[in-house]
């Protein structure tokens, strides 16, 4: 294997295990910290169903921000949209051997980059000339956005034009990082600049802003249940609180003055 | 700081996002809270030597106790979408005053000092060290914010700007920088039972007063019983509502409600305050503490039901959080909780809001009005923002502004709406919510009522509207002050009670408690 593919193949392992790793901790973190008050914000749902329903439609369809900022939204949809459909074309390379028949629909979709590179240009492009949102960036946030563009970008090149890679070769390789039968890759400078950023996103995401994944499902504004009447909603800790807190239950049951 | 001089903003016909002007709004912030404050709620009374170190401390602890400011420190993406939200933003063009960069005082020590990036690439992800001027920072914007939420209906990620305000506002109090006017009021709330500190023969006399003012009035004995053992009813209301104007006109509507009714209902002298500012300063200990002389009191008096006045953030804290923090609710499992629930009557909701009572009375056909006794008005209604984003009434989707609608068209001919996007959970705060309340912080509190005054404006030319409703002592109170300073009368606001008092035909022939024969000798 050449130096580069064995690069590739530790850096893959490497950013993999940190992602992993960062985020069953991030996640079990969230798990077991516990929300100690009901703070459902309006319109609250007022039933289980309620909020699968509210946090799909908050997840898919981005409803929050669709209210909030119409152009906002478009780029950030479109953006995200266009990821998914990407990362999902992206399993023909990972799956050993013949993909199952599902994934074929979902070839027509290679042009779900375009969508992607465009909501990034227009996130990137909101936050260099919108005035209030470049006064809240920090370089961390121009830099995400750039790493993804060039991710879009390169892969676009690939897909697109004349700069085709070897995508048999790029399937050995990436289904071979699964069944750890490593082989070699191509390294057109795309597919290497492609490759490096995609592990190194992989390696911040527990670290970064990119949290915004789990962390939609964990938001208390967005996952309880509005039914703090019916229903005594307590914390670990707040239960213990009362047992041991000074005014325990005797005590406020004194007699009328 | 109180004299600064500042503009009055303009009410443009639609409100535009501002360009900001930093450090518009920098300053001292409100007064500071002393040792004679500080004391009763367990805080230091000045800024101890080791802030810093317990700063930290307390934010780790913070961000354990609660997940909201764990995954609200961690998610945002700074998409902006929150920037142009905040009423307060709106009205100052001060950035700090957007959401997201108030969060982002706290946001910034918190990557310092718990996140890998901001503890080894600080600059690159806008961590900071938490000095004397961030601290600084964080008392004067973090008492800029009334934690209405606007924001957080707006986030993608339901990140809520008032959780974050709530948490730093703790972290200051614990390392002895309080609010003068929270933690005051807090004082007397946990030590008299109510934020004036009113004691229990100041209160009786007051409501005496009330009884004979109205028998005067309409010749008919409205009771406002204190302390009666064995009512059906616990009322607890926000203490304005004894003395404020427009308040107590709400008040008054209460009691005829109560009385044609024929309910047997108290007030208790020892928890005579609706109002709960442990919310506030975000201690849910002191929130607690205030909470539980309100079970005390529905324990002592044997009451079966337990209702609250119109209040914002005491219908917050009653709806959402007295279940938890006190046990007045339903479906307990614990000790605790079930000793209150099984006295409560479980065939009503607990707690619950006048406004629900009204409107189901109105519903079952028990009150009838004179629509006619409020021609003179034309009016909105100002949801009221911890009633609007965080509770619900009558049980059903949307009923917090559903309910306040249907008791006011019952009472009154000519409604009409403000803007959409200004109302329901899209509602702009008052601009004196979250502890802001206080004269030292006038500046702020007259620029962030702007959106609510635009709309209302708007109201007013189309449609000729002449009276503000609201159910929230805050919003009245707040109302009374800043309605002046954008050319409305000061008197256009009023209490949902007031207008069901005015319009409420009263035919109940008296119950034969004697207290009620004297006072018809009285009159005869």
């Amino acid at each position: 294997m050449s130096a580069i593919s064995t690069f590739f193949t530790a850096l893959f392992y490497l950013s993999l295990a940190i992602f992993l790793i960062g985020m069953a901790r991030k996640i079990y973190q969230y798990w077991v910290t516990p929300a100690p008050l009901k703070i459902p914000t309006a319109p609250t749902p007022l039933t289980q169903t309620g909020v699968v329903m509210r946090m799909a439609r908050e997840v898919v369809l981005f409803e929050s921000l669709f209210k909030s900022n119409k152009w906002t939204w478009l780029f950030g949809w479109l953006f995200h949209i266009g990821l998914l459909l990407v990362l999902i074309r992206h399993a023909r390379y990972f799956w050993p051997g013949d993909l199952p028949e599902i994934f074929l629909l979902i070839q027509p979709f290679k042009y779900a980059a375009f969508a992607m590179v465009i909501g990034l240009v227009g996130l990137v492009g909101r936050r260099i000339f919108v005035e209030r949102i470049r006064y809240i960036s920090a370089p961390s946030d121009y830099l995400m956005l750039i790493m993804l563009l060039v991710i879009g970008v390169s892969g676009a090149i690939m897909t697109f034009t004349n700069n085709h890679t070897d995508v048999v070769m790029v399937k050995e390789f990436a289904s071979g990082l699964i069944t750890f039968n490593w082989a070699d890759m191509p390294t057109e400078i795309n597919l290497l600049v492609h490759l490096f950023l995609v592990f190194v996103l992989m390696a911040i995401f527990p670290i970064s802003k990119l949290l915004h994944v789990p962390g939609v499902f964990f938001s208390p504004t967005r996952n309880q249940v509005d039914d703090a009447r019916k229903k005594r909603h307590i914390s670990p800790w707040a239960l213990k609180q009362e047992q041991s807190h000074e005014v325990k239950l005797g005590e406020t049951l004194g007699e009328d003055k | 700081m109180a004299a600064k001089e500042f503009d009055i903003p303009a009410l443009p016909t639609y409100i535009e996002i501002p360009e900001i002007n930093e450090g518009i709004m920098e300053g001292d912030g409100p007064f500071k809270s002393s040792e004679e404050f500080q004391d009763p709620l367990g805080f230091p009374g000045e800024k101890v030597d080791n802030w810093q170190e317990l700063a930290i401390e307390k934010m780790g602890e913070l961000k354990s106790k609660y997940r909201s400011v764990q995954v609200f420190l961690d998610s945002c993406v700074k998409c902006g979408a929150c920037t142009d939200k905040c009423h307060y933003f709106l009205g100052s063009s001060d950035p700090k005053n957007m959401p997201v960069a108030r969060q982002d005082l706290f946001r910034s020590v918190y990557r310092r000092h718990f996140t890998f990036a901001g503890k080894y690439f600080p600059k690159l992800v806008g961590a900071k060290e938490l000095d004397d001027k961030m601290l600084d920072d964080w008392y004067n914007y973090f008492h800029q914010c009334s934690q209405c939420r606007r924001c957080s209906v707006f986030c993608p990620y339901g990140i809520d700007t008032a959780e974050i305000s709530m948490a730093a506002r703790e972290v200051l109090d614990v390392v002895g920088v309080g609010q003068k006017y929270c933690n005051q009021i807090l004082g007397k709330a946990i030590t008299v039972g109510n934020n004036l500190g009113l004691p229990e023969p100041a209160l009786k006399d007051t409501l005496l007063d009330l009884e004979e003012e109205i028998e005067e009035e309409t010749g008919i004995a409205v009771k406002y019983p204190l302390d009666v053992k064995g009512s059906e009813i616990l009322l607890i209301t926000p203490s304005a509502d004894f003395f404020a104007e427009p308040h107590i006109d709400g008040l008054i509507g209460y009691g005829k409600v109560f009385h044609q009714d024929g309910v047997s209902w108290t007030m208790s002298s020892y928890a005579s305050e609706g109002a709960n500012f442990g919310m506030f300063i975000g201690s849910y200990d002191v929130m607690r503490r205030a909470a539980l002389r309100i079970r005390k009191a529905a324990l002592d008096l044997e009451v079966s039901r337990v209702m609250v006045g119109e209040c914002g953030h005491a219908w917050r804290v009653a709806y959402s959080f007295w279940n938890t923090l006190t046990g007045v609710g339903a479906g307990a499992s614990d000790e605790f909780g079930l000793k209150l629930q099984n006295q409560l009557d479980s065939r009503y909701p607990q707690p619950q809001h006048i406004i629900e009572y009204t409107h189901d009375l109105i519903q079952r056909d028990k009150l009838k009005f004179d629509k006619s006794e409020n021609d003179d008005r034309t009016v909105t209604f100002h949801d009221s923002c911890n009633v609007a984003r965080a509770t619900n009434m009558g049980g059903i989707p949307n009923g917090q502004f559903i309910l306040p609608r249907e008791v006011i068209k019952a009472v009154c001919n000519n409604y009409v709406d403000m803007e959409r996007s200004t109302i329901m959970e899209s509602t702009f705060c008052c601009g004196g919510g979250g502890g802001l309340l206080t004269d030292d912080l006038m500046e702020i509190r007259i620029k962030g009522a702007m959106p609510r005054m635009q709309a209302l404006k708007e109201v007013e030319k189309t449609n000729g509207v002449d009276t503000l409703v609201a159910i929230c002592a805050i919003c009245k109170s707040q109302f009374s002050k800043v309605l002046p300073k954008f050319d409305f009368d000061p008197y256009m606001i009023v209490s949902a009670h007031q207008l069901v008092s005015e319009a409420i035909i009263m035919d109940k022939p008296q119950t034969d408690d004697s207290a009620s024969e004297e006072a018809e000798e009285v009159t005869e």
